[in-house]
This record gives structure tokens, C-alpha cells and sequence, in this order.
């Protein structure tokens, strides 16, 4: 999106600042100029703000920095009628989101730097927040042969994966790695056995079992994690475990976190607030992959984010039309949209008292910059003006035909949510006001 | 003629999904009035009016033989105007063919349907589409409610009851249709219900259905009223998961041996189609404790019951 640094400053008066990359959480009003934060404090006041400020009375609500949504996939090129970066913007800048970091499965693939450069021309054109590319860590996503990762990476491409395929082949994962690791190249990875996976199509288990339908054993995404695990001892580099679902999960993770392996991991908005018994009569907005499990798994990665085990939630926003959903559950195609509903669902978990607020914003901001090296995700004087107006509590109930995205396919359907962004500001810019 | 009381039983549901969701009453309910229906098919003159008027249509996307041939049977003796359709479809399209033919054939105004899908839940999407009723002939690995139901109305009319007796169910547990609504619907009856399958045929938390399970056929047969017999798919056979139609028959299927574990005299049942020599064995299919051919009578008569049941619920009934 292209800066208009000539836009009149802005005092975000009379808010509760909470800045999760310096653990601050205040009273006081935060001042944007020139696409920048200039300043966040106690204080400031309309009064020693320059001439020409817009002051918005903030009136006890939340400024955060802006959310970072490491994994959302987008049909641009290729797939337009599912979503386009100009509609996927519109609907994360609604939902607080001021980065989006899109998925290499487009068509064609995104394993080239002129489609990197395509997706950041096009993203500047028609988006209104930042869009930032991963590309394929394999040619064609195929799991066979690496792609040029030096080059990519020089093209803009912010990490390395094969979507939501994993890569079987481990002696191509660890030649990928290793030459990741020349380039510090983040090498972020979908981690579910496809063989183990087979026909199934929900969490193994006995939801499944009632349904006639085949499942998932957790083992098929604990396998794939634990191999990368070992491949990283030998190669170094940084990896990042894409989507866990499960405990068993969490185990590896932090056994690899403690030997200091540079390891980190996300978990989806909706693995974090839904789970298998939630799929009732074969809801296929609820058809995922990995799949939702078991309501202690849930409750077991919302403790890691708490803990800080798991360091970033996403969206995993996947658009499917009604022609893909509107199937028989095995036959649909699995994916939520979930860029636009990921705060409001994830204040489900601070209601509950199950995450602080904090730690919320940090695994949906803070973390992410600081895993993917962006400027953003923090309040400090100097960082970019990207920032989102947070009322923690206003009751809404959710309605589909409202959603900014060009596919309804959401798991949060006619739900009931408490809290949600207010403003969303991109560079200094106000790109969603809701009123 | 029509000899079947006008019980005042009325299901509690407008379509018939599966066994899930039905009362003990809604079962002796249908049961009851299957009863009447048996002693109706085996006079000269079968036909009621009932139905009159009305249209029934058999909508199936999995080959079937006998379940097809039972609700045409069914509709016809109760007076409706029967209709079937085999719709097999392209593996590509199979979901929008669902939900185009639903919604086509709803346009034709049709009093209930009968569907067979390949799909768990595939019948659900499709009752959420039309207007009539909806009866599951069997969905995926989901449910088969009117083979339980045929199987229970056998059961009852030889033993005199089902609760209290124990039933084992031998074989492909993880795919089966059958199992499923058996299993709901003899726990529903108060039937003491196992489960026998090697591992790899067994769905992970089967032991949550309030059954027992068991891999061995002499600790699940020991004391069984009732055995159940479940068809394996050829192509689960080889390797995939059992290593052979040998080793597997060698194990579960049923011979007069393995039989002779279960209470004198007990019961043995298959819903069909069987693999004759693989999961039970001539001698024991044919023999003199089987209720298989019965089975075959039964179905019809529990249709007709299903049949009557939801008419009930229909416009102007």
C-alpha cells in the first residue's frame, strides 16, 4: 500500500495503551504522525499536540499495535472468486489486522521472484494494509526440490513453506534447512503425515467414531514435528511449526525449545477456541486440516500461549466457495475463513479467563514481528503507525452477509462474541472505523 | 384389506436419519407395528391403501440389491406410487449431483424419499433440502436405522425380548453402518452389547458406545444370545487392513466351532450381502440357528412400518 506521509497527525486520547513488546499496559493517549508513532505515554493531551491533529477520545478503549497474521490464504493469482488481496485487506483491516502474511498455494505457485514481485505490486495497489508473501520452499510445492531461496528471499518473500502441504521427503527437508540457514531463512512448516492422515477427515476419536467418519490420529502431526525436531539438531536454521493442534504436540515442541533449537511455533484462532464436538451434525465450516480436536487439547495450547510455549496465534483464513463446502464432510474442502473474526474470538479466551489480554495481543503482534523481523507488532517511538482500537467487551452477534471477505465460510456463524476492533490505522492511515 | 391396527403411535421425528435421537418408545413403536405388517406379507392378498396417492421415491447413489427391493416392496404393498433411481455419479461431481438431485426432485413434490449415500452425513445434507421426508438407507459409516430395525423386530419376535439378552457384533466394526445403529439401538433396549474386531477394524473410542470389546471371538461369543455377523468390503481384505480374506476368516469368521463358544442354541445374523467361506462359514449361514432369511422377511415389514410411521406426519395424513 503506498504511504501518504502528508496526512494530518493523530492523538488517540484517553486509552488503555498495552504495548506487549515492552510488557506495558497504561493509561494514556498515544500520538501518530508522519506513519509513525511519535509517542505513547501518560499525558500528552491535546494540548501539546501540533496543529492540525485529529484527537480521537479513545474513552478507556484499547490501543494495541496492529495484528500480524502470519498464515491466510489468498486466491490471488488464481483464485479470485475465493478472495483477492484487495478483499482479503479489507476484511483484516476490519478484523485489527494491519500485516498479512499471504501463502504460497496460489495458482500459479509462488515459487518464483517475479511472482513475489507480482503479489507485492499487486498488494500495493489494491490492499489496504501490508501484505507480505512467503514462497514456496519447494518447487510447485511439489516436497521435491528446493526453490531458489536466496533469491526469493532478495525479492521480498518473508519465509519459506509448502502451505498446507508438509514435506515428506526428509533428506529434502534437511538440504532445505540447511541452505535456509545460509540466508537465515525462516523455514516455516505444515506438520501432518499425509500417509498417517489417509481418509481422514476429522480428529480421531470418538466424535468421529459417531459419525461414520475417518480420523486423524494426533500422531500423524507429533510424527512430522518430532522428525523436524531432529533434522534441526543437525542442520540448524530457523523452523517454525505452522499449526499445532494437539498436547502431545507441545511436548516435542518444548523439549526442542529447551535443548535451544531456534524453534517456534503457531496455533490457529480456531484450535485455540473450538474443538471436534463442535463439528455436531457435519458442519463443514468446521472442517479443517489439521483437524479441530479434543476439548483438553484446546485448553492445552491456550496454556501454551499463555506460557509462551506457542508463540503466535493465526488466522488460517482459507476461503472456500459455497461449491466446496456444501458437500458431504469427507467429500468438502477442509478451511475457515478467519482473518476478520480472529480478535473477537480470541477475546473468548480472555473472557474466560484462560489468557490475559497481554498475552493475547502478543502472540497476535509482538511475536510475529519479531519471528518474521518486521518493523511492526510494538508501541515504541519510531515503530510504524499500524495500531488497532480495541473495545474488549461490546456484545455482537456475528452475521456472515456482513463479513468483508468474498467467502462466508466462517465456524463462528450467527455466534455470539463479546469485543471487537474499533479502528484500525495502517501508516497513519485509518483504514476501518466501525460504527 | 388392511389388517394393521390404527395404533396411535406417532414418531417423534418427520424424517427417519438414524437411531440416534429415537426414544425406546419411538422403537417398540415401530416394532409393534412392524409385527402386524409381517402376518399382512405373509397372507395372499398384501396390499393396503395406506399410501394411496402418495409418492415414494428410492434414491440411490451405492448399488444395492436387497435393501433397494425391500422399500419398493414395501411402498407398493402399502399403495404408493414407487420410484427408483440409481444415480451413479462421477466421482468428481458426487456432492453437487447430491444437492442438484435433492433439490430436483423435491420440485416434483414427492411424499418421502429413501437415499443410500457413500457419505456419512450425506442423507442429513439432503433432508436440510427438501421438503418430504426423509428415510437414511444407509450413509458411509454412519447409520442404517432400518437394517437395526429389521435386525431388533427379529430378535424379538424369536427370543420374546431384547433387553437383557447379549448380542455380539463380529467383524468390520470401523466401516460399518449396521454396527453403528445396532449398537445404539440394542443399548436403547437394554441388550448387553460386544463388539469383537481385530484392532485395525475397531474405530478409536469405540469403548465410549457402551460396549464391550473384545479381540478374540472365543471371549466375545462366550454366552451370546445373539451373533452378529458384519460383511467385510473385498477390497479391506488384503493387506490393507488384515493381512489376508485367510487369516481374517481364520480368526473372526464364523464356523460351527467358533459357534459352539456362544450359549447353546444361539442366534446368528448377517445383514448381507455375505462372503460366504470368509466372514461366516455355509454350515453356519444355512444351519439351523440361522435368522438370516428371516432377516430378508423382517426388512420388508419394518418399512412398511417406517413407512406408516412418517406418513403420519405427512400434509393431509
Amino acid at each position: 500500500m503506498l504511504v501518504d506521509r502528508r496526512r494530518p497527525p493523530i492523538l488517540l486520547a484517553n486509552a488503555r495503551i498495552i504495548d506487549p513488546s515492552r510488557d506495558l499496559d497504561i493509561a494514556g493517549d498515544v500520538l501518530i504522525a508522519d506513519g509513525v508513532i511519535r509517542e505513547a505515554r501518560r499525558g500528552i493531551g491535546a494540548a501539546g499536540v501540533p496543529d492540525g491533529t485529529e484527537v480521537v477520545d479513545c474513552h478507556g478503549r484499547v490501543v494495541a499495535p496492529g495484528l500480524i497474521d502470519m498464515r491466510a490464504f489468498i486466491g490471488e493469482p488464481g483464485a479470485g472468486h475465493r478472495e483477492t488481496l484487495a478483499s482479503a485487506s479489507q476484511a483484516a483491516a476490519a478484523g485489527g489486522v494491519t500485516t498479512i502474511v499471504c501463502q504460497p498455494d496460489t495458482t500459479p505457485v509462488i515459487d518464483d521472484p517475479a511472482i513475489v514481485d507480482f503479489v507485492l505490486r499487486r498488494a500495493r495497489d489494491t490492499a489496504i494494509v501490508h501484505v507480505h508473501p512467503m514462497a514456496a520452499l519447494t518447487k510447485g510445492m511439489k516436497g521435491k526440490e528446493m526453490t531458489e531461496i536466496g533469491l526469493l528471499k532478495a525479492a521480498g518473500a518473508l519465509a519459506f513453506t509448502d502451505g498446507d502441504r508438509s514435506v515428506t521427503n526428509a533428506q529434502v527437508m534437511r538440504r532445505a534447512l540447511t541452505y535456509a540457514s545460509d540466508f537465515d531463512a525462516l523455514i516455516v512448516h505444515h506438520t501432518e503425515d499425509p500417509d498417517l492422515v489417509g481418509e481422514g477427515v476429522m480428529n480421531e476419536g470418538e466424535f468421529a467414531a459417531r459419525l461414520g467418519l475417518m480420523g486423524v490420529p494426533r500422531a500423524a502431526e507429533t510424527i512430522m514435528l518430532e522428525r523436524d525436531v531432529r533434522l534441526l539438531e543437525l542442520t540448524g536454521g530457523r523452523y517454525h511449526a505452522a499449526s499445532l493442534t494437539c498436547a502431545e504436540s507441545l511436548e516435542v515442541l518444548k523439549r526442542a525449545k529447551d535443548h535451544g533449537l531456534a524453534i517456534t511455533a503457531s496455533a490457529s484462532i480456531n484450535h485455540l477456541t473450538l474443538n471436534d464436538n463442535d463439528i455436531g451434525p457435519y458442519r463443514t465450516f468446521l472442517k479443517l486440516a489439521p483437524p479441530l480436536r479434543s476439548e483438553e487439547d484446546r485448553v492445552a495450547l491456550a496454556a501454551a500461549i499463555d506460557s509462551g510455549l506457542i508463540d503466535v496465534i493465526m488466522s488460517d483464513h482459507n476461503p472456500q466457495d459455497v461449491e466446496t463446502k456444501r458437500l458431504p464432510f469427507a467429500e468438502a474442502e477442509p478451511g475457515a475463513i478467519g482473518i476478520e473474526t480472529m480478535l473477537s474470538a480470541g477475546l473468548r479466551l480472555v473472557h474466560s479467563g484462560e489468557l490475559s489480554l497481554i498475552k493475547l495481543l502478543k502472540a497476535l503482534s509482538t511475536r510475529p514481528a519479531e519471528i518474521l523481523g518486521l518493523p511492526g507488532g510494538s508501541l515504541r517511538s519510531g515503530a510504524p503507525a499500524d495500531v488497532v482500537v480495541i473495545d474488549p467487551d461490546m456484545p455482537w452477534i456475528l452475521d456472515p452477509t456482513e463479513l468483508k471477505s468474498k467467502c462466508k465460510n466462517t465456524p463462528f456463524d450467527e455466534a455470539k462474541m463479546q469485543g471487537r476492533v474499533v479502528r484500525t490505522i495502517v501508516v497513519g492511515r485509518t483504514v476501518y472505523e466501525y460504527v | 384389506m388392511n389388517i394393521a391396527p390404527k395404533s396411535s403411535f406417532v414418531l417423534s421425528q418427520r424424517h427417519l436419519l438414524g437411531i440416534e435421537g429415537l426414544s425406546r418408545e419411538d422403537i417398540t413403536g415401530l416394532l409393534d407395528l412392524a409385527g402386524n405388517f409381517v402376518d399382512l406379507n405373509r397372507q395372499v392378498e398384501k396390499k393396503t391403501a395406506t399410501l394411496r396417492g402418495r409418492t415414494l421415491m428410492n434414491l440411490f447413489f451405492e448399488a444395492s440389491t436387497r435393501t433397494q427391493a425391500s422399500f419398493e416392496l414395501a411402498g407398493k404393498r402399502l399403495g404408493a406410487d414407487v420410484m427408483n433411481m440409481s444415480v451413479q455419479s462421477s466421482s468428481m461431481q458426487k456432492g453437487e449431483t447430491l444437492i442438484d438431485t435433492a433439490i430436483t426432485l423435491n420440485a416434483m413434490r414427492p411424499d418421502i424419499i429413501v437415499v443410500r449415500h457413500h457419505a456419512s452425513g450425506a442423507v442429513e445434507l439432503l433432508a436440510r433440502k427438501v421438503d418430504c421426508s426423509v428415510i437414511n438407507a444407509g450413509d458411509g459409516s454412519h447409520e442404517h436405522p432400518t437394517q437395526a430395525l429389521l435386525d431388533a423386530l427379529t430378535i424379538r419376535r424369536r427370543m420374546g425380548h431384547i433387553e437383557g439378552l447379549t448380542v455380539a457384533i463380529c467383524g468390520d466394526i470401523l466401516h460399518s453402518r449396521v454396527a453403528r445403529s445396532n449398537i445404539m439401538l440394542l443399548n436403547t433396549m437394554g441388550a448387553r452389547v460386544r463388539v469383537v474386531a481385530p484392532s485395525t477394524l475397531l474405530p478409536t473410542g469405540i469403548e465410549r458406545f457402551g460396549v464391550e470389546v473384545t479381540r478374540d471371538m472365543r471371549e466375545g461369543l462366550a454366552g451370546a444370545d445373539i451373533v452378529m455377523m458384519l460383511r467385510l468390503q473385498k477390497e479391506r481384505m488384503n493387506g490393507s487392513f488384515v493381512p489376508s480374506t485367510g487369516e481374517f476368516s481364520h480368526y473372526f469368521g464364523l464356523d460351527e466351532k467358533k459357534l459352539s463358544y456362544a450359549k447353546p442354541g444361539a442366534l446368528v445374523m448377517h445383514p448381507g450381502p455375505m462372503n460366504r467361506g470368509i466372514e461366516i462359514d455355509t454350515a453356519v449361514a444355512d444351519g439351523a440357528q440361522s435368522l438370516i432369511r428371516e432377516q430378508v422377511e423382517m426388512g420388508v415389514a419394518v418399512r412398511m412400518a417406517v413407512l406408516e410411521a412418517l406418513s403420519r406426519h405427512l400434509p393431509n395424513a
